[in-house]
């Protein structure tokens, strides 16, 4: 990427990522994924999912999220996905996706429209039935949803048993990272 | 005092003792006990007065349903009133208070309305307090609100925390009674998904409170092998100290689940109270029974109670809650009391069945066809009249009575939804009807199914036949042997006798003779009964009262019970407090919160924040000095005027629309056309509703051939985009359009004023001269030597303006960038204020203008709104109502004195013309005090106004007592050419 002299801030507004730790949770700020979205334009399905398995981009059924080497996706809407790729490699993803996609998809950065919040611990369900109405003892790994928590439109993808992602609005990141922390206190 | 109530056995631990004060003096009780159970224990029966009369009371229940024994509990900001003594757990310190008398509990003076009695009937308020009307707010309804109530308020913040949360299962099951347990375990083995709530502390229901034996154990020690059993399986939740409040649409419930209240102070973190939603497919009542009183003259002293609880206060809790008591009964359950007690030790003086047919029962003096017909006893009983079979009369002085007039089935949640109970005469009570929640069936004594026997079976049946209709096949459990007796009843619900009063609702005060007048003045209808003389209302919605008033209308109407009627009860089943209803949402976590991209600096710099939404935006940024907020914003907008000033914008709405028919789409939603713009270039666009009226304005840009990005304003972002969303998938799912929000992924600036165009070319990377970049242009470029950022050249101020985007995450190093770059030009960065006041003096509408009642027409936009193509709202506002020429006109205006501050919301009245609506011709949208004029400003809609520029006309406004006279102008004050915005 180009050496410019702007210093990122993480969603919290820090200059590193925090991460917050209550009994068995650790809740971490991620900031070094970059998302697009990915929507297939009209007529183009066949083409479009050829592009992506070409670049290896998973295209996961509604609810769930689906990992390759370089790029993971989770379902967004009818033939729409977000696709999370490495930031270091992938800040300008729309540059780095246009060419292999071509008209065949609308792509828009989403990078920073979004705060992750990644929660590892055991026993999560626990923790997050006091945040969605998502039915998390019934979802294995690999799956993903969107959901309200604290009145925020929010993905949560569920990587393993032990680890989810939030995804939240990152202008309300301050207020999802107290949600989190209020659910771990409540429940542990 | 020692507990000179206790007895032996009972399900508490004897090995602990916990220290607690009633009114101040201390006792003490055991773990297992409740502060209703450890206070008999102690001899206190006197527990509370009553509502209207404040009679003296003490418990008449065990459990949930209590009437009367409200206190309340702790001190300082944790007290809280109307608290069950029945239900609540006793711990180590507890502090409980009586309430409702004054100047003591033994003494209360408002006791003398108990004297004015036969004035303070039914209906009383209704009769007394109708003349004068005069008097209604000033005099009757602060007399009436200061007698009425229970308790009283800390008046403090609530120190707690509450949490709220959702719950999934296949099967919930409401109750842990014998009945609930033999159908959670049903499932549980199956394999089902279940939730098994109860609102006690322990499982068991009623197994807890009896001697019954279910198989070779005791039916207490079943329970808690069953539970130990559940707790085994993991698909199972056992939640105690958790009450099902209600049945809502879809299988859902709500519940409370009591995290802390057992405990003298919540752990660290821990919430008091949970509020769950419930997410079931099937459910399964089995909340049990509720013992109902007869009615009788002075049936409220304290010591006279529901035979049931008694008996549970004896086998549960080790209390004899007298020691001479009596049991008056018209059922074999009332016989079955009696049996326990005198097996417990406890002297029973008499058993008084009004049965004359009843079989006899030996070992006690059993008064066949006999009533108590009275009692006495100042603050606790002494002793009772009891009428014989042959008609005499004998006083049994006792200090205990136990009344038993049936079991009603629990059936509250079934008739949640105007779920109607049907009567079951077998049983003399009602029991759930078919037309309940859907996916909620009953069993056990909720069901009317009261031997242990019939609780077991129907437990299990009921959860084989829930789990069947999922596909889950159960098998029953194996029912071990268990008492089935008959039902044996002969209904009586008050005893003719004597002129006194005779309760049947003791927490207001409700007596036979209450039905009977509601009766003779007409109020025959229950739910007429019920609101005449407040049978069933207040903390304990009736649940031993409803079904006795309800019997004694039928009576007097002649009618058998299912005709008359029953009320049916509304969710919350027990009360709720109101923290555990607002969860985590209370004080600055109400509701979340979004922050600018420039908000560390902002709020590094001492700015003042305005909620916009749930956006946080600087207002205005105050300078050492600066004492008024005027002082801030007339300087914020005098140095982006004469030099530059920096805005936060990102808030605005920001939406990306691709699609290869993504300009016809946008040629649809909004009144201009927008396919004809060219590749980076940025239009002003007006979007209508449906109706013609406008709905948000804003700019978008064409990034690409198929690439645009749509602005909204701040408020409107959320609406724009839905509606977007519904155009696309609803109206035309044919175009070729893609829609996602990007308000978040970009921190855009605006940068405006003279100097706007030298600060930016310090940081942008390219050229943005007037010849690379001009009005109107926007692009993809980059900044601070190679970051990607996009720019648009849009003015909202009236001044050379640019927006500038980078991502986010850059949001804060761009604000100071910008800010260090603008030093050697003055540079301010200016709030929302600042910014109100500039695109006033422009001319420019905003949200005060965009009030959803305005055409284009209206803002001088007409013209806006294109003919040569089909877009929403353009036929509409072709509507003749909306396009009269003298139709509402945005205008300018300004004081004829320029030393006069107009108000906003002020009306326009033409001079000569009286105050009064039919002389208003329109009002001020937006005032704002314009430091380049040296006076206030205002836009407003005014009649016509477009054909009145130069006219002298008053502003007025009523409220704030103000009258200015002022000239209409052009609405735009500063550079009405546009000349600053193309320099």
């Amino acid at each position: 990427m180009p050496e410019h002299r702007l210093k990122s801030l993480t969603p919290l507004g820090h200059d590193k990522p925090k991460t917050t730790t209550h009994g068995p949770i650790t809740i971490t700020e991620i900031v070094d994924v970059a998302l697009a979205s990915l929507a297939i334009r009209r007529d183009q399905a066949k083409a479009f999912t050829m592009a992506a398995t070409a670049i290896g981009i998973p295209l996961p059924e509604p609810g769930h999220y689906k990992a390759n080497s370089t790029y993971r996706a989770f379902w967004l809407g009818p033939e729409q996905w977000m696709v999370e790729a490495p930031f270091a490699s992938h800040e300008d993803i729309v540059a780095v996706l246009r060419p292999a996609f071509g008209a065949t998809a609308s792509i828009t950065e989403q990078t920073d429209a979004w705060v992750r919040f990644d929660v590892v611990g055991s026993d999560l369900p626990t923790m997050f039935e006091r945040l969605c109405a998502f039915d998390l003892r019934r979802h294995g790994s690999g799956s993903s949803t969107r959901t309200m928590i604290e009145h925020l439109g929010c993905y949560i993808v569920i990587h393993s048993d032990e680890k989810f992602s939030v995804i939240g609005p990152r202008s309300s990141a301050h207020s999802i990272d107290h949600a989190l922390l209020t659910a771990a206190k409540s429940a542990f | 005092m020692t507990q000179i109530r206790r007895i032996s056995g009972g399900r508490i631990d004897r090995s602990k003792t916990l220290n607690f004060t009633f009114d101040g003096k201390a006792y003490s009780g055991h773990p297992g006990d409740t502060l209703a159970s450890a206070l008999l224990a102690n001899g206190v029966q006197l527990m509370g007065r009553s509502f209207k009369y404040h009679r003296p009371r003490g418990p008449i229940a065990s459990g949930s349903e209590e009437p009367n024994a409200l206190v309340e509990l702790r001190n300082g900001a944790r007290q809280e009133p109307n608290t069950r003594a029945t239900v609540a757990e006793l711990f180590e310190g507890l502090e409980a208070k009586s309430q409702n008398r004054w100047p003591s509990l033994s003494f209360d003076a408002m006791s003398i309305n108990d004297r004015l009695s036969s004035f303070l009937t039914a209906g009383f308020y209704y009769k007394t307090f109708m003349w004068p009307a005069s008097l209604w707010e000033k005099l009757y309804e602060p007399l009436i609100r200061h007698a009425a109530g229970l308790g009283s308020l800390s008046k403090q913040d609530d120190p707690d925390s509450y949490d709220k949360g959702f719950l999934h299962c296949d099967l919930l099951v409401i109750g842990a009674g014998p009945s609930g347990l033999a159908a959670a375990l049903t499932a549980g083995r199956a394999g089902a998904r279940v939730i098994l709530a109860d609102e006690d502390f322990t499982f068991g229901g009623r197994l807890n409170a009896e001697t019954l034996a279910i198989g070779s154990d005791s039916g207490a020690d079943w329970a808690v092998k069953t539970a130990a059993e559940l707790v085994t399986l993991p698909n199972v939740r056992l939640m105690s100290r958790t009450t099902i409040l209600g049945a809502f649409d879809h299988g859902i419930y709500s519940a409370v689940e009591r995290v802390s209240d057992h405990l003298a102070v919540p752990m660290d973190g821990k919430p008091r109270q949970i509020l769950w939603r419930i997410y079931s497919k099937r459910a399964i009542l089995t909340a049990g029974a509720i013992e109902r009183p007869i009615a009788f003259e002075n049936n409220d002293r304290p010591g006279i109670m529901l035979a049931g609880a008694l008996r549970a206060y004896a086998n549960r809790w080790g209390v004899a809650v007298g020691d001479r008591l009596a049991v008056f009964t018209n059922n074999d359950d009332g016989v079955r009391s009696a049996l326990d007690l005198q097996a417990k030790g406890i002297n029973v003086e008499a058993l008084i069945d009004t049965r004359a047919n009843a079989a006899t029962v030996n070992g006690l003096r059993h008064i066949r066809g006999g009533e108590v017909v009275n009692s006495s006893g100042r603050l606790g009983l002494t002793s009772i009249t009891v009428r014989m079979a042959n008609g005499g009369t004998d006083i049994i002085p006792v200090n205990a009575l136990g009344v038993s007039g049936g079991w009603n089935p629990n059936l509250n949640i079934a008739s949640h939804q105007r779920g109607r109970p049907v009567w079951d005469d077998a049983i003399a009570a009602f029991v759930p009807g078919a037309d309940g929640p859907a996916g909620l069936s009953a069993a056990g004594a909720a069901s009317g199914a009261f031997s242990t026997h019939a609780a077991l079976q129907t437990g299990t049946m009921e959860a084989v036949k829930a789990l069947a209709a999922l596909g889950i096949a159960a098998k029953p459990i194996e029912i071990p042997k268990a008492e089935d007796a008959p039902v044996s009843i002969t209904p009586i619900w008050y005893v003719r006798s004597g002129k006194g009063r005779a309760w049947i609702d003791q927490q207001n005060d409700v007596t036979v003779k209450d039905v009977k007048l509601a009766h003779q003045e007409n109020f025959r209808s229950v739910e007429h009964l019920k609101r005449y003389t407040t049978l069933g209302m207040a903390t304990d919605q009736g649940k031993t009262s409803n079904i006795l008033g309800l019997a004694i209308m039928a009576e007097l109407t002649g009618k058998p019970i299912p005709d008359t009627g029953t009320t049916i009860y509304r969710p919350p089943y027990t009360p709720v407090a109101m923290g555990a209803l607002g969860g985590r949402s209370r004080g600055e976590h109400f509701k979340p919160t979004r922050l600018t991209p420039s908000h560390k600096w902002a709020t590094e710099q001492g700015a003042i924040f305005v909620e916009v939404g749930m956006w946080l935006r600087t207002q205005w940024v105050p300078k050492p000095g600066e004492t008024t907020w005027r002082q801030s914003v007339d300087r914020e907008v005098s140095a982006t005027r004469q030099s530059v000033g920096i805005c936060d914008v990102t808030t605005l709405g920001k939406i990306d629309i691709q699609g290869t028919d993504a300009g016809l789409f946008l040629d649809r939603v909004y009144a201009n056309t927008f396919s004809t713009l060219g590749f980076g270039k940025v239009r002003y666009g007006l979007m209508l509703r449906e109706d013609g009226i406008v709905m948000d304005d804003g700019t978008t840009a064409r990034l690409g051939e198929h690439e645009y990005v749509m602005t909204t304003t701040t408020a409107n972002a959320v609406p724009v985009f839905r509606h977007l969303e519904y155009c696309r998938q609803v109206l035309w799912p044919d175009l070729d359009v893609q829609l996602i929000s990007t308000t978040e992924a970009w921190a855009q600036y605006s940068v405006a004023g003279p100097n706007a165009r030298k600060l930016l070319e310090k940081l942008v990377d390219q050229d943005i001269s007037n010849e690379a970049f001009p009005y109107m242009a926007c692009g993809e470029i980059s900044v601070c030597g190679g970051l990607r950022a996009r720019l648009f050249r849009i003015s909202f101020s009236g001044e050379l303006a640019y927006e500038i985007a980078v991502p986010t995450r850059y949001g804060d190093a761009m604000i100071r960038a910008l800010v260090e770059a603008g030093q050697e030009f003055d540079a301010v960065v200016y709030g929302t204020e600042a910014l109100g006041v500039m695109r006033v003096e422009k001319g420019h509408v905003a949200g005060n203008e965009l009030n959803g009642q305005s055409t284009a027409l209206n803002m001088g936009l007409g013209k806006m709104v294109s003919k040569k193509k089909d877009s929403i709202g353009m036929v509409l506002s072709q509507r003749e109502g909306l396009n009269q020429d003298d139709g509402l006109r945005l205008v300018g205006v300004k004081p004829v004195d320029p030393s006069k501050l107009l108000t906003a919301g002020s009306h326009f009245i033409a001079h000569g013309k009286s105050t009064v609506a039919a002389h208003d011709d329109g009002w001020l949208t937006s005032v704002v005090f314009s430091p380049n004029l040296g006076h206030s400003i205002a836009l407003g809609y005014l009649k016509n106004g477009s054909a009145r520029l130069g006219e002298r006309i008053r502003t007025i406004n009523l409220l704030a007592k103000t009258e200015v006279e002022v000239e209409i102008v052009s609405p735009h004050f500063i550079d009405p050419e546009g000349e600053r915005l193309r320099a």
